[in-house]
């Protein structure tokens, strides 16, 4: 069993949440883990991905290779769109709807959504800062879209709840209990 | 716990720890700074009482850690790429005076320029220091490469490079430990022959250190790091580093039955190298970075036998990947698809509320009257202003060359030659210059964009923090030619007054803009909550 799941977003909105919590899952389960992530001058309200790989066997590469990716998991829509070279033929895509505006020339919205479903078979738009404002604790728009991702990683449920508990812990029940909601969906 | 997910500078950090030093010394620079950072943050690390602040500038860093090494502790430097141009003088220096208590000197490259200004390789570096260079391809490595590290430094009495590049720095898997080392305790060297670099004395070392390649060779020859992995067909691959990652993706994916050489000792295990170029009969040379052993094994009249980045089966330029090696070893691509049209690039911008845009808003509007609009920058957050909506920069070159090209520029002519540098970098390499400036009187306007930390690589501390009024008085600068302002939007008419006055004035005056990194006082009330 391989995953490679392309994770994009803007500096700043938190991808390298959603990359640990999966990290932490995958090594619950058993399985090995490589994530490549950015740092530096592009956290600064630029475009940043993690290349974040699981498998059962040695992995070497830390990047994905192109068409290799069997998940684009993005919190911002044009972010997911960017890495559809890396999508295998039969990759997911499953993204925020909102976009995030910080350039004068953001394409328009629509576009992006036609051209995200002609990209791949599965793709599903999450409105995860809704859904997060709904469940009560607006700053887990991450969660709700790892929620909506899971079932694409190959990695369990149950292996989530202990990932989500292991980080979240510390804050205290409430919040691990606001997590995992936000990780189901309701 | 014995076994973590660490990135690869996490690695390193925890390796030193664990190998006993005494000591970090490190200026922040991407892709190193977390290997400094996570030694800040480490409990085995306060347990042991590690020495681990940052320090000025990678030279000051440097020569630290050569005298906690001359004391007989182990100590560790680390480094971005371009910082060991910075610390040169005393790195290729303490190859010739060797060391005491080992010595890893950590530089990390970054190829494709991610996050820096060129994409030179260290590797050069380590060959012109005549010293012996690690180069681990995975994480697990980077830990065992930098325990050997320490070790073998004390063995053969010379500072080890460990190269990192970005990939490997910034890139996360799941690394065992092995059991601490106890730390070296206060041992000096006596040994004055060996630390005078007197010409005679520096003849005597120098004839040493040559003396000593044979043996780095035949450690090479020897090392653990080194190795082949048989196939069966007439082609194979020399792969150092990190690349070795990509030739073993595309090898186990594609079935390829080919040899592949994996190098991360240097220098060149020569005889390893020569019998493994003797029986293939197409080798593929992929190196993370420059193709310097590329260039070197082709020779004056060329290695038919060979490819790699000089004839183009690998780019020029840039970081490898698996799909340049799938390509260079004739792999079938399937078909990729394009991505849209539509998608624009997203630029990284100055922070909401940064306080680097009021004042480039005021620094615009004084100097719109002038007929010439030169601005001459430094590295940090603020060479965003080189881009939309402000373009209020003219250049960025290196750690401290604002100040030092006003000051040549205005001799030139230009006038207002104006600089602009943080806090941080002013400290790291800009003091100089305004000496220079204040012993010639150079009619420069230095504006300090002081926002209390080292902001670009993530908020580190600054050493120039509440110093800089006494640092700028200190070096010559007339008190009443220090000016003080808050950038912040209520200030703008204010500010734009103040500027313009010393940009009139045909002196050195220095314009101390403060106002705190928001990202880092974000991070504060955070922290206190």
């Amino acid at each position: 069993m391989t995953r490679n799941v392309i994770i994009a977003g803007v500096g700043g909105q938190g991808i390298l949440t959603i990359a640990s919590i999966i990290d932490m899952a995958a090594m619950h389960a058993g399985l090995k883990v490589k994530q490549a992530e950015v740092h530096g001058m592009s956290q600064r309200g630029g475009e940043v991905q993690s290349h974040l790989r699981i498998s059962d066997k040695e992995i070497y590469s830390d990047l994905i290779p192109l068409g290799q990716a069997d998940l684009i998991l993005a919190v911002e829509p044009m972010e997911a769109l960017r890495y559809v070279p890396y999508l295998s033929e039969n990759g997911a895509i499953v993204t925020c709807s909102e976009p995030f505006v910080n350039i004068p020339n953001y394409p328009d919205t629509q576009d992006i959504y036609s051209e995200l479903k002609k990209a791949a078979k599965d793709v599903i738009l999450v409105d995860a800062s809704a859904i997060a404002r709904q469940l009560g604790n607006p700053k887990s728009y991450n969660i709700v879209m790892l929620g909506a991702a899971a079932k694409y990683t190959g990695i369990d449920n149950a292996d989530y709840e202990w990932s989500i508990k292991e980080l979240f812990g510390k804050k205290g029940q409430e919040i691990v209990d606001l997590n995992i909601k936000a990780f189901y969906n309701k | 716990m014995n076994e973590q997910l660490l990135l690869g500078a996490e690695a390193v950090a925890t390796a030193a720890i664990d190998a006993g030093i005494s000591g970090v010394y490190a200026y922040p620079g991407t892709p190193s700074t977390e290997i400094t950072e996570f030694i800040q943050k480490s409990k085995d690390a306060r347990q042991r009482n590690v020495r681990a602040k940052w320090s000025a500038n990678e030279k000051t860093a440097y020569e630290a850690a050569l005298g906690m090494s001359y004391a007989g502790k182990r100590s560790l430097v680390c480094m971005k790429h371009v910082g060991l141009n910075v610390a040169a003088d005393a790195y290729i220096n303490s190859a010739v005076t060797g060391v005491n208590g080992g010595m890893v000197v950590v530089v990390a490259d970054d190829p494709s320029m991610h996050s820096s200004q060129n994409e030179q390789d260290t590797r050069v570096y380590g060959k012109f220091a005549l010293l012996p260079l690690l180069e681990p391809s995975n994480q697990q490595e980077a830990y065992d490469i930098v325990r050997y590290a320490f070790d073998y430094s004390e063995e053969i009495k010379l500072p080890v490079v460990l190269r990192l590049t970005t990939r490997i720095s910034h890139s996360r898997a799941v690394v065992k430990r092995a059991p601490m080392s106890d730390m070296n305790s206060l041992n000096p060297d006596t040994d004055k022959r060996k630390w005078i670099l007197l010409p005679a004395n520096a003849r005597n070392q120098y004839a040493a250190l040559v003396d000593k390649q044979s043996v780095l060779t035949a450690n090479s020859e020897n090392s653990i790091f080194n190795k082949v992995i048989e196939g069966t067909s007439s082609k194979a691959v020399i792969a150092f580093g990190i690349a070795f990652n990509y030739v073993m993706e595309v090898k186990e994916r594609e079935n390829l039955d080919i040899s592949v050489l994996k190098v991360s000792q240097y220098p060149l295990p020569h005889k390893q190298i020569a019998e493994f170029l003797s029986k293939y009969d197409d080798i593929l040379i992929a190196e993370e970075g420059y193709p310097v052993y590329e260039e070197l094994l082709r020779g004056f009249s060329d290695n038919e036998k060979l490819r790699g980045r000089l004839d183009g089966a690998l780019p020029r330029m840039g970081e490898l990947n698996p799909d340049h090696l799938a390509k260079a070893l004739g792999v079938d691509m399937p078909e990729i698809a394009v991505a849209s049209s539509i998608i624009v690039n997203r630029p990284p911008a100055l922070c909401k509320g940064c306080s680097h845009r009021d004042l480039f808003e005021s620094l615009t509007a004084a100097m719109s009257e002038y007929e010439h609009k030169h601005v001459f920058s430094d590295i940090g957050c603020y060479t965003l202003g080189a881009l939309k909506p402000f373009e209020a920069i003219s250049t960025c070159v290196d750690m401290g060359a604002s100040i030092t090209m006003a000051k040549g520029a205005a001799e030139a002519g230009v006038a207002p030659a104006v600089a602009v540098i943080g806090d941080s970098t002013f400290t790291h390499s800009g003091m100089t210059g305004l000496l220079d400036c204040v012993n010639d009187k150079t009619p420069v306007t230095v504006i300090i964009s002081d926002n209390a930390t080292t902001a670009m690589t993530g908020g580190q501390d600054s050493s120039g923090t509440n110093k800089l009024y006494d640092i700028c008085k200190g070096l010559g600068v007339e008190p009443e030619h220090i000016v003080t302002f808050v950038p912040l939007k209520s200030n703008l008419e204010a500010n734009i007054e103040m500027i313009k006055k010393e940009l009139d004035y045909d002196g050195v005056s220095v314009i101390l803009a403060c106002r705190e990194c928001v990202q880092v006082a974000a991070r504060n009330k955070k922290n206190k909550a």
